[in-house]
């Protein structure tokens, strides 16, 4: 099934011309602005969640719909929030950060999070509760039983970073709006994405160009995901 | 070249101040002998201004619209100024309203666009300084060949938008703010004639797209040339209404306008390299450079800078004079 699929889409690499480095760099500035985000998110989404997950206070269940209703963020709205903190006028305007890759991180990272969060605060949730009290009669600190939790949630929060990859990657909306699609002249990516040149050759009616792309854009989820996966099937075995 | 004296002016202004000597070259300011020491301080004040002063390395955000950058104009010409000035532009395709606007907010250095009524807004507005007129090219209104609404070869262009509109045959719109939607309903208004109705569709996309549309649903659309030439090989829309340049009415010329973003109002705009991006696209190479650039075998955008004789509207809204400034 492989070769048939390269079969396809041989001819069509074939037809389509890039500059040289063109598809390389937009690949290099959209892995490097989406995990970027999605590793700044998992370090703030997963602490999060283990907190929420394990303390009981009121108005939890209100946290949780506001970490869901998150996940539902349009990324266009998300962009345009963003572009008016980093705009000139916006708080953040001496920082210069506007049609930048920094500014597209701190977009992706408002996208990524919710789902992060959410999944993850589920795979805790989901943990048995006699592992956890079975870490505090052994006489663990907090620190300890979240520790044993998050080891016992591994699986629920390697698919959180993989939605929240999943989510920052595939947008277009934010990235578009806050990063400005720019290469320079001899076609070397500053910030457009793999997402942003799908846009790009769409509105230009290049539609084949744009397939290939996608397709690119697909691989390079499959190719990351595969990793995780691996990566978390060894660490079970060790 | 031109970085080098560039930087020997930078050097000498810089010299000529630290000696205070008034020494008209660095070497006659070391050769006076009471005066050696202020003339080696006057050599060090120029290296040091070789590396603060001058723009390499400096960043040019240029918003414009997506019929200067989706016809690869742009990327075209821009190595030549970056490798002039050792500096990067940073060109965002927006539409014609969205880059000014994003100009506006003092997000970019520099427009280029073309739909004069927003741009004597924003020079109005105090946002927008040192207009140029840049080039022009022309819209085209097209359809499908078999032409329902039998428009072919008319000479009016609003006539034209007149008879689809009766004919209420479909009628693809940019609906986006952009310089040819503005184009489009100046047009409407000219004709006396309101769009609406199922015929009439607001796509909200760029150029490409609106024409995509319309190819795919038999409609017509009013596009730029460029744009229509550079993707005619894809779709089977024909040109029904010509413009100017093939003896169309003037109503559908496309005049481009380059201007700065005013530092008084925005003062992190790069003024000085924007300003250096407007002498540098309107010097006679440049513009001779944009008459030669070639999608299809055709060309796309007519040089209109250069010129022998003085054209004082360029630089201030149409129609503005002296006269009503205290307005």
């Amino acid at each position: 099934m492989p070769f048939e699929s390269t079969a396809q889409l041989a001819p069509a690499l074939l037809d389509v011309s890039f500059r040289d480095g063109y598809v390389g760099s937009v690949i290099a500035v959209s892995l490097y602005v989406s995990l970027t985000a999605v590793a700044l998110s998992t370090l703030v989404s997963v602490p999060a969640a283990v907190a929420i997950g394990l303390a009981d206070f009121p108005g939890k269940g209100f946290v949780k719909s506001v970490v869901n209703t998150g996940m539902g963020f349009p990324s266009v709205v998300v962009g345009l929030v963003v572009l008016f903190a980093v705009s000139n006028q916006g708080p953040l305007g001496s920082l210069e950060l506007i049609f930048t890759r920094e500014a597209m991180i701190m977009s992706q990272f408002v996208l990524a999070t919710p789902p992060i969060t959410a999944i993850t605060l589920a795979a805790v949730s989901g943990v048995d509760d006699g592992v956890r009290d079975a870490a505090r009669v052994l006489g663990g600190t907090r620190v300890d039983v979240a520790l044993v939790v998050i080891k016992e949630a591994r699986y629920g929060i390697a698919t959180a970073v993989l939605a929240g990859f999943g989510r920052a990657v595939s947008e277009v909306g934010s990235v578009l709006i806050v990063g400005g699609n720019i290469t320079s002249a001899d076609g070397i990516s500053k910030t457009r994405t793999l997402t942003t040149a799908i846009q790009l050759e769409a509105r230009q009616g290049q539609y084949e160009t744009a397939m290939v792309l996608g397709a690119v854009l697909v691989a390079l989820v499959l190719t990351v995901n595969a990793i995780v996966v691996r990566f978390g099937d060894r660490g079970v075995a060790g | 070249m031109s970085i080098q004296r560039r930087r020997f002016v930078a050097a000498l202004g810089a010299g000529a101040v630290a000696s205070t000597a008034g020494c008209s070259s660095t070497n006659d300011g070391n050769g006076d002998g009471g005066d050696g020491g202020s003339g080696g301080n006057g050599t060090d004040g120029g290296e040091s201004a070789e590396e603060s002063i001058g723009v390499a390395g400096e960043t040019l955000t240029l918003t414009t619209t997506t019929s200067t950058y989706d016809t690869g104009l742009l990327d075209e010409i821009h190595t030549d100024f970056e490798e002039m000035y050792g500096v990067t532009v940073d060109a965002v395709a927006q539409g014609t309203g969205a880059a000014l606007e994003t100009a506006r907010n003092g997000d970019s250095d520099i427009v280029m666009v073309h739909a004069r009524g927003l741009e004597d807004e924003f020079m109005r507005n105090g946002y927008g300084i040192n207009r140029r007129d840049l080039m022009f090219n022309d819209f085209v209104i097209v359809g499908p060949e078999d032409d329902p609404a039998g428009i072919e070869g008319m000479g009016s262009a609003t006539e034209a938008l007149t008879t689809v509109a009766e004919a209420q045959a479909t009628f693809v719109s940019r609906g986006d703010n952009s310089g040819t939607h503005t184009k489009e309903l100046n047009l409407w208004e000219a004709a006396g004639t309101e769009p609406g109705g199922d015929w009439y569709q607001e796509t909200g996309t760029g150029m490409g797209e609106a024409l995509n549309i319309a190819n795919q649903q038999g409609a017509y659309t009013l596009s730029d040339r460029g744009t229509f030439i550079s993707q005619r090989s894809e779709i089977d829309l024909t040109i029904l209404v010509q413009g100017p340049i093939e003896g169309g009415p003037e109503i559908l010329a496309n005049p481009y306008g380059v201007m700065a973003v005013n530092p008084g109002v925005h003062d992190n705009a790069n003024y000085d390299l924007a300003m250096a991006y407007i002498g540098w696209i309107t010097s006679p190479e440049v513009q001779e450079a944009i008459s030669e650039y070639q999608v299809n075998g055709e060309q796309l955008f007519f040089p209109r800078a250069v010129s022998e004789n003085p054209d004082f509207q360029q630089y201030v809204p149409e129609g503005w004079s002296s006269d009503d400034s205290d307005e």
